[in-house]
């Protein structure tokens, strides 16, 4: 390893899934404190920052660095959606690389539940102000976030004769990995049936299609290989990072079946000099059990078109060749709005071998993918254990 | 072919607040016409509307669609906690391959949701929404 190859060292998570008592810059500040108290680290130490929510003014990039006290060599506020920290790793990598910064903090806090309700999938999100730009032309339809999701999943199933029960049985998987963590929203095991059974929201994806909404932040630190010989954990190795975008609004989408992730994902990997039959578990923003389903014929674990089949043989389950989402998910566990920060968080836990009954044995390689918009911005996150 | 115009109808819809480029779509809706863009340089076609072609990055000009299409992929919304939309579940959320080769999406109505299918050929029609300007919508053809 080169003395500054980028390292993460530390992660925190804020109190979840409900949180009335933190607001969203209260969710950034615990998984703060927390992210330094587990890398060992004094404040003091960072000298890049890099933040993203939904919200504007207080929490963004700039606002936070002065109420945190971060006098900043490096800063970035990109914000790609809920792939904004897939992005962040990128560039963060980048920058310790190059010298900009040793030390880099990346953050993200969310009271949606909280503070919002429920409503984030389903209408709430958007409000009925003035409509102007590319909203002109889906505003007066009435397409919740669901339903973007829904028309990929619809065109998935028409191309390929992809299944409700397959796309059920990666909501499944997931849950059984929430039963293991105790702060998931759901833990109760569910089957395909009671997927299927349960309503649809915007066809074809039911409603345990679909994420949950819930509070949560998290925090990590990433430095030098150098320097993060003397923490006191050992570090985890961000071995190639890329990211993509094919559109933003879902009117855009070039091929509704095929994300950006067919270019980052396979270029993430070369960068990191392993193959898909490499890596151990992985950690893929399941914002709908669709945008996994896609991610992961994009990602070359099967070819496009054969997601559904191969998720059918439970190699995303527990004890499978490839378990996904070992927090519970977004399908079950955490969703704040913006999930990207807890698959790295996530992918951490596992390469240190911290993750109790949802560790995957001997986990080298985890491969982390987020999705921001609408399959519209992907970005994605090759780690090693050291 | 010109799109009907269905006109007094009570729009409860998001209040559009279309710019100078924009407004010339929503005008034209307004006459029966269904506009989209395509490059005079390149031949590119795109839509929604913009100020430069995606392709070639150069001036970009309006063009006049047949108003017929095919639905690409579509949902049928069952839950959606907004008025106006809130009082009209269940309906269909179609992106429409317009026969020149670009999509837009809208709303099919006219038939039952059960039956919209991918594949199944639409027409345009447009709603009044304001002063001189109407929105597209799309029902079965043929």
């Amino acid at each position: 390893m080169a003395p500054r190859d980028p390292v993460i060292v530390g992660v925190g998570l804020s109190d979840a899934p409900r949180a009335p008592h933190l607001d969203s810059i209260g969710h950034h500040v615990q998984a703060i404190q927390r992210a330094l108290a587990d890398a060992g680290l004094e404040k003091r130490a960072i000298d890049g920052y890099l933040c993203a929510g939904m919200e504007s003014g207080a929490v963004e990039a700039v606002s936070m660095a002065e109420y945190l006290g971060i006098d900043h060599r490096y800063i970035d506020g990109t914000m790609t959606g809920g792939s904004s920290f897939e992005f962040h790793v990128q560039h963060a990598a980048a920058a310790i690389r190059d010298g900009l910064c040793d030390t880099v903090l990346v953050s993200y806090g969310s009271d949606f539940l909280s503070r919002r309700g429920r409503t984030l999938g389903t209408g709430g999100f958007r409000g009925l102000g003035k409509v102007t730009g590319a909203d002109l032309y889906a505003a007066p339809y009435g397409l919740p976030i669901v339903g973007g999701y829904a028309l990929v999943a619809q065109r998935h199933m028409h191309e390929f004769g992809t299944t409700s029960e397959q796309l059920a049985e990666i909501a499944v998987g997931v849950r059984e990995f929430a039963g293991l963590n105790p702060n998931a929203m759901y833990r109760d095991p569910i089957s395909v049936a009671d997927v299927l059974a349960s309503r649809v929201i915007a066809d074809p994806l039911h409603m345990l299609d679909c994420c949950v909404v819930t509070d949560g932040g998290g925090a990590f630190l990433m430095t030098t290989a150098e320097r993060a010989r003397d923490l006191g954990k050992p570090g985890v190795r961000v071995l190639g990072a890329a990211g993509a975008q094919t559109h933003w609004n879902i009117s855009q989408m070039p091929d509704y079946t095929t994300s950006a992730g067919a270019t980052c994902i396979p270029e993430a990997f070369a960068r990191a000099g392993v193959l898909p039959s490499d890596v151990d578990t992985i950690q893929f923003y399941d914002s709908f059990t669709i945008t996994v389903l896609v991610l992961l014929e994009d990602a070359g674990f099967c070819k496009k078109g054969e997601g559904g089949a191969f998720v059918a043989q439970g190699h995303l389950r527990r004890g499978g060749r490839l378990p996904l989402n070992t927090d519970g998910g977004g399908l079950s566990a955490c969703h704040s709005g913006m999930r990207g920060l807890f698959l790295i968080a996530e992918a951490v836990r596992q390469l240190r071998g911290e993750a109790g009954g949802a560790q995957v044995p001997d986990a080298k390689i985890a491969l982390a993918v987020g999705s921001g918009g609408w399959l519209s911005c992907i970005g994605a996150v090759v780690l090693g254990r050291e | 072919m010109a799109m009907e115009v269905v006109r007094g109808r009570n729009w409860d819809r998001p209040q559009l607040a279309p710019g100078a480029l924009d407004r010339a779509f929503f005008e034209a809706a307004a006459r029966g016409e269904l506009l989209y863009q395509r490059c005079p340089t390149c031949g590119h076609c795109q839509f929604y509307p913009r100020q430069l072609c995606t392709a070639c990055g150069g001036d970009t000009a309006w063009a006049t669609a047949s108003g017929r299409g095919v639905v690409h992929t579509f949902t049928i919304v069952r839950q959606n906690g907004q008025a106006p939309f809130k009082n009209e579940l269940p309906y269909a959320v179609a992106m429409v391959e317009l026969d020149e080769g670009v999509r837009m999406m809208g709303n099919v109505t006219g038939c039952p949701v059960e039956s919209v299918r991918i594949g199944m050929r639409v027409e345009a029609y447009s709603v009044e929404c304001g002063e001189g300007l109407a929105v597209p919508f799309w029902r079965p053809s043929e």
